[in-house]
């Protein structure tokens, strides 16, 4: 069986289709055949961080209704021949969405994929709902700010009480916290909530932090996970947060100041 | 065996904590042993291993709210054929209670302990039938945003409950983390009821009905506290 990660955060704009992107080649790249469905049907979006948006035939919609196999609206990645790719509909909206449907799509993947990532639309609506329902790992994505918090903590009670764990008293999702767009500099500023503030109000087990970067915008413009740039300080966290996840001890960078060759020579705070 | 004292020293040979269950309960809504026996042994029969020495709680409510007597015996010697273990009675009368003692079989209180439902109730707590334990609602998970616990006697929360939380009690609420939420405890007018808490940042607190919100009250951070009623006014002292 695979396992199911919902890729989730409540509030818009925070890195979740970046990480997902991220996070299925990540894994793929570890040699796990690894599937990474889009949520955010009439926001298509992942297809582009991907670079496989000239490739979309069919989508995860087409295969609910019905109209094409899985076979047909999966895209096997470029760059990894383990990490395949299932869209959403552009011109559908979230109500063709339907628990069964979802709940159909995700068995039959998990017959032959090891991981399956759902990257959730933001919000806590239908959407959002349905691509946690399922989940057996969630991946709350979440900036270093109080709204951000405070939604990822709306969310985590929604993961608790909503999803089919929860309602057949299975043993509850596993729930990691992944902060984005973290900026040591900003945090020593008081500009930003640091990682021991987050921590204190959400209580998860940090899974990752992903520092603010230049290589995440220029890896979306160019439809290649941030996780390809090696030398990127992104994508570097991201292989961090892979091997985590994956239980390899790994300790946690980019959460102190970058210290120039000054500042070294210096040891100066 | 070696009975050094030494080796006790480092670790306790036991420990006694708190967890929960969930366990089944077999809501009975006749006292017809025949048709009970058959019915219990069809619905394991559809899921052996599912129900096959799995503990069980026997709920004789409704029975006792229609006034029909269950031989209590025979019953749990069709639950055990059936291949489950009573251990519990919920909702008995106190003869039944004894009896079920005598049975070995411990009595539990009929209080639902799950009500997630954003309504608060108005209606007047049940009394509580003389001898049993008030019920106690224990929670170890933090309480997340947009969360509404209700617990019909004390609540017990050993981690967070965060802001835009609400915790919300007939009894007392003891909070072993931070209060960054709403708690509400003795409602609807409980005056008796406290608030303890290790770390009080909450957005509003209120016994009975007598409410403050958090600009209008200064705790120290970090530091447990204590909060009653005195003289229709809300104090908060330390511990």
């Amino acid at each position: 069986m695979a396992r199911i990660i919902v890729v989730t955060s409540g509030k818009g704009g925070v890195g979740k289709t970046t990480t997902s992107a991220a996070i299925a080649m990540g894994l793929a790249k570890k040699g796990h055949k690894t599937a990474v469905i889009d949520f955010d049907v009439g926001l298509r979006n992942l297809d582009l961080i991907m670079g496989c948006e000239r490739r979309v035939i069919y989508d995860f919609i087409n295969v609910i209704n019905g109209e094409a196999s899985l076979n047909q609206a999966l895209i096997r990645d470029k760059n990894c021949n383990q990490l395949y790719i299932l869209p959403a509909s552009q011109t559908r909206d979230k109500d063709a969405l339907s628990q069964e449907g979802v709940g159909k799509v995700l068995e039959e993947l998990g017959k032959d994929f090891q991981y399956i990532i759902c990257d959730s639309p933001a919000g806590i609506e239908k959407g959002a709902q349905l691509a946690m329902y399922y989940a057996d790992d969630a991946f709350v994505v979440t900036n270093p700010e109080v709204s951000s918090v405070r939604d990822s903590d709306r969310m985590l009670g929604i993961l608790s009480s909503k999803s089919r764990r929860a309602e057949t008293n299975q043993e509850p999702i596993k729930e990691y916290l992944l902060l984005t767009r973290y900026s040591p500099e900003r945090v020593k500023l008081k500009e930003m909530l640091s990682v021991d503030d987050v921590q204190e109000i959400l209580s998860l087990h940090l899974l990752g932090v992903i520092p603010e970067s230049k290589s995440v915008l220029n890896a979306s413009n160019s439809g290649l996970p941030v996780i390809l740039d090696e030398k990127s300080d992104a994508g570097q966290a991201y292989m961090d947060v892979v091997a985590r996840y994956l239980g390899e001890e790994c300790p946690h960078r980019f959460i102190d100041e970058k210290k120039g060759l000054f500042g070294k020579l210096f040891g100066s705070r | 065996m070696s009975t050094d004292p030494r080796q006790l020293h480092g670790a306790a040979a036991l420990e006694i904590k708190t967890s929960t269950f969930s366990v089944p309960t077999l809501q009975l809504a006749s006292n017809d042993l025949e048709a009970i026996g058959q019915q219990l042994r069809q619905t394991v029969e559809k899921a052996p291993d599912f129900f096959i020495h799995s503990a069980v709680v026997l709920d004789v409510q409704a029975l006792n709210n229609k006034h029909l007597p269950i031989d209590l015996k025979k019953l749990c010697r069709l639950v055990r054929d059936a291949g489950m273990f009573p251990i519990g009675i919920r909702g008995g009368n106190e003869e039944q209670n004894s009896l079920a003692l005598k049975l070995a079989i411990p009595n539990y209180s009929t209080h639902h302990p799950v009500v997630a439902e954003p309504t608060k109730t108005k209606a007047v707590p049940p009394k509580q039938a003389l001898g049993s334990i008030p019920s106690v609602k224990l929670l170890t998970l933090p309480v997340r945003s947009g969360q509404r616990i209700y617990a019909e006697g004390d609540l017990i929360v050993m981690a967070p409950v965060s802001a835009g939380a609400e915790v919300i009690a007939e009894g007392n609420i003891h909070i072993y983390s931070s209060l960054r939420g709403r708690a509400l405890a003795g409602v609807p007018d409980n005056t008796e009821a406290r608030i303890f808490c290790s770390d009080l940042q909450a957005e509003l607190i209120s016994i009975a009905g007598n409410y403050q919100i958090s600009s209008n009250f200064t705790a120290p951070k970090g530091k447990p506290v204590q909060i009653y009623l005195q003289d229709q006014s809300l104090i908060i002292k330390d511990i």
